[in-house]
């Protein structure tokens, strides 16, 4: 009897080209996307070389992180941006990738078009110059970030050089409470084992409370996979799965998809296989989650007081962590319930596919947002745009005084025109708490939709159970 | 296409006690925007730097006049967070060779190596002697030795360090990763075709 094996090693060892020691594995690559930001340099490395890109079919691309939210028909204003995205036209062009550009119906954030597209699939090996591609790890494949350099290895040889990382299960069985979101789970296992308790391995999430969870929240719990360090998380694939990319643009068609899902079937943990690390929870501790601090691993139950400095595990973590608090302007040992906030940003790889939209619209409908907040919601592609539409959650978001804005990474990252100035609070469905991601001196609180948009309501971090 | 040679630098070094420097630290998002490697050290560390009215902050170690160096040792987790090798680039570009660490993240590790900047990671003890060291004395040389694998201060104490044979090699010779894969084009082409 053949060794039982995890599923990750046996999408990894069906895309091992070659093996050879003491180097590392070369992986064959099923698909890659690309955007604006990480791609430039890679495309100059193939004129340099004088080389073409190995399969054109291979490649995807669109504009999303760079690009504004508004009156998105206008050419770019601020310049560098405007030739950053020009400059992945042109190179798109000359070397004959398809891209979703601005204005096209396809295009939105790299991680939300893949699945949507059915471009993404089970079984398959994915990448792009970004670490939220672990995103599309919720279809059963292995999916990762890589840099520039490897984005260049990818276009010039469909393969990147890569040492096998070690294997983690994470279960998590049981019902969750109510209001809590599958970005509540995430952002408290992450809170567990902290944002660097995975680096070096490849996450599995399985259990209960994962299975009954719909395609669009297991893309929200493996998209924050690399929150915690790890390279990328995937989930089996399950009738949810199949269900989802069933008639999907870009996935097989009629009897051809029908193989496929015999095959798809396949792909899950043998029993017995063994993992390097198994971590288990119980869903119901879980309550909707929120960060105090500047990593993603700092968060607490709503209801929780923030640590205090002799609360925390590791000395070595102090110094870290006086530095975070006082970066956002918060004592230690308080709860975070009341706490002001002035602006509420609904949209992100994690949070702006339109189950996130029509949660968000379910607590406002009716309601005014506060006064003293701004709130974008900004949807994560072109297609969940116009579904929000059909469904007229743009009125209900309208006439809450909620600001619906045009696909993009918007105020995730700090980058294009949306940003959060300095020294402002602003509840965000995003993945990243980072001093200045949002914008320079920004301060974040991540939290799941239901919660931004109960703050959204009442203008402060709020429970959303008491909306419910 | 090759890179600078990696063997071994003598050099002294910039401490920067911080845990977990995410890459948005590294270089923040809004100087992303250019098309070409070179040119990001300018905004090295920029929020950390410089103030909002672009002045520099005394305190920030990189202002110091104490402190130079082509050697960065930082706090564990180094590189946490966004792919964005522009953070590797910045560094590299500002001047620094080689970065020490307890613990490094996977992609940004992986990035260093690419472009010349080696990642050297070491124990968490030995991390803090190397602190010390350069608190006592901001000129102390530390020496890493890539060929022998070694990390040696100006007392004597020593720590070997890992690093991949494959990725030393390449480091020590000045290849890249790009080089070996398409050495195996007709192996890829067939195995594409298989897919
Ligand atoms: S939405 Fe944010 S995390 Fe996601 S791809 Fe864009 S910038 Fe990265």
């Amino acid at each position: 009897m053949t060794k039982p094996k995890t599923l990750f090693d046996k999408i990894w060892d069906a895309h091992v080209v070659k093996q050879k020691e003491g180097y590392p594995d070369v992986l064959f690559i099923d698909r890659h996307f690309i955007h604006e930001v990480t791609s430039p340099q890679a495309f100059d490395g193939l004129r340099k070389r004088n080389i073409p890109v190995f399969n054109t079919k291979r490649t995807t691309a669109t504009a999303d992180h760079n690009v504004p939210t508004k009156d998105q028909h206008l050419p770019i204003k601020e310049a560098l941006s405007r030739h950053q995205v020009e400059t992945l036209r042109k190179n798109c062009a000359e070397f004959g990738i398809e891209l979703y550009d601005l204005g096209h119906p396809f295009q939105g954030i790299v991680h939300i078009i893949g699945p949507e597209l059915g471009l993404t699939l089970p079984g398959m090996t994915i990448v792009c110059g970004d670490s939220h591609t672990s995103t599309h790890g919720a279809f059963g494949n292995i999916a990762f970030g890589i840099g520039t350099s490897e984005v260049e290895q990818v276009l010039a040889t469909q393969c990147v050089l890569q040492y096998k990382p070690k294997t983690m299960r994470i279960e998590v069985n049981g019902n969750p409470g109510r209001g809590v979101l599958a970005k509540d789970i995430i952002l408290y296992i992450i809170s567990k084992i902290s944002a660097s308790g995975a680096t070096g391995y490849f996450v599995e999430y399985a259990g209960s409370a994962i299975e009954a969870l719909s395609m669009e929240a297991r893309m929200t719990i493996c998209n924050m996979s690399i929150e915690m360090g790890a390279r990328g998380g995937l989930i089996a694939p399950d009738e949810t799965t199949f269900n989802y990319i069933r008639g999907r643009k870009f996935a097989p068609q009629g009897e051809a998809f029908e193989q496929q899902v015999k095959q798809w079937k396949q792909l899950k943990t043998d029993e017995g296989a063994a993992y390097d690390k198994v971590l288990t929870y119980d869903a119901a501790d879980i309550a909707p989650m929120i960060t105090y601090g500047t990593n993603p691993g700092m968060g607490i139950r709503v209801t929780d007081r923030i640590p205090t400095a002799e609360e925390l595990k590791e000395i070595s973590e102090k110094t870290s962590f006086s530095k975070s608090l006082e970066y956002m302007g918060l004592e230690p040992g308080t709860s975070l319930l009341g706490q002001p906030v002035d602006y509420v940003f609904i949209g992100s790889c994690t949070n702006a596919r339109i189950e996130d939209l029509r949660l968000v619209a379910s607590i406002v409908k009716g309601k005014k947002k506060s006064p003293n907040v701004e709130v974008w919601v900004v949807p994560g592609s072109k297609q969940v745009e116009e579904q929000a539409r059909k469904e007229g959650l743009d009125k209900i978001f309208e006439s809450a005084g909620f600001e619906l804005r045009s696909p993009g990474c918007s105020a995730c990252l700090g980058m294009n025109e949306d940003k959060i100035p300095a020294g402002k609070y602003c509840i965000s469905t995003s993945n990243r708490n980072f001093e200045g991601r949002q914008g320079p001196k920004s301060r974040t609180f991540l939290a799941s939709p239901l919660s931004a948009a109960a703050a959204a309501i009442t203008g402060k971090v709020t429970d959303v159970r008491e909306l419910l | 296409m090759s890179k600078e040679k990696f063997i071994t630098l003598q050099s002294t070094a910039v401490p920067l006690a911080v845990e977990n420097i995410d890459t948005d630290q590294i270089i923040p998002a809004r100087f992303l925007k250019a098309t070409t490697r070179e040119g990001f050290g300018e905004n090295l560390f920029r929020d950390w730097r410089y103030d909002v009215d672009g002045k520099p902050k005394a305190e920030f170690v990189l202002n110091k006049s104490t402190f130079s160096g082509k050697i960065l040792v930082a706090g564990k987790n180094f590189g946490c967070g966004s792919s964005r090798e522009h953070a590797a680039w910045a560094l590299y570009d500002y001047g620094f060779r080689v970065i020490i660490s307890s613990f490094f993240a996977d992609i940004f590790k992986n990035n260093a190596l690419n472009n010349a900047l080696l990642p050297v990671q070491v124990s968490d003890a030995f991390l803090k002697n190397i602190f010390s060291a350069i608190e006592k004395n901001p000129s102390a040389i530390i020496e890493v030795n890539l060929e022998n694998q070694f990390v040696k201060l100006p007392d004597g104490a020593k720590e070997s360090f890992e690093i991949n044979p494959y990725k030393k090699a390449c480091m020590i010779n000045g290849y890249d990763d790009i080089d070996y894969l398409l050495s195996l084009n007709s192996e890829i082409k067939e195995f594409d075709l298989t897919q």
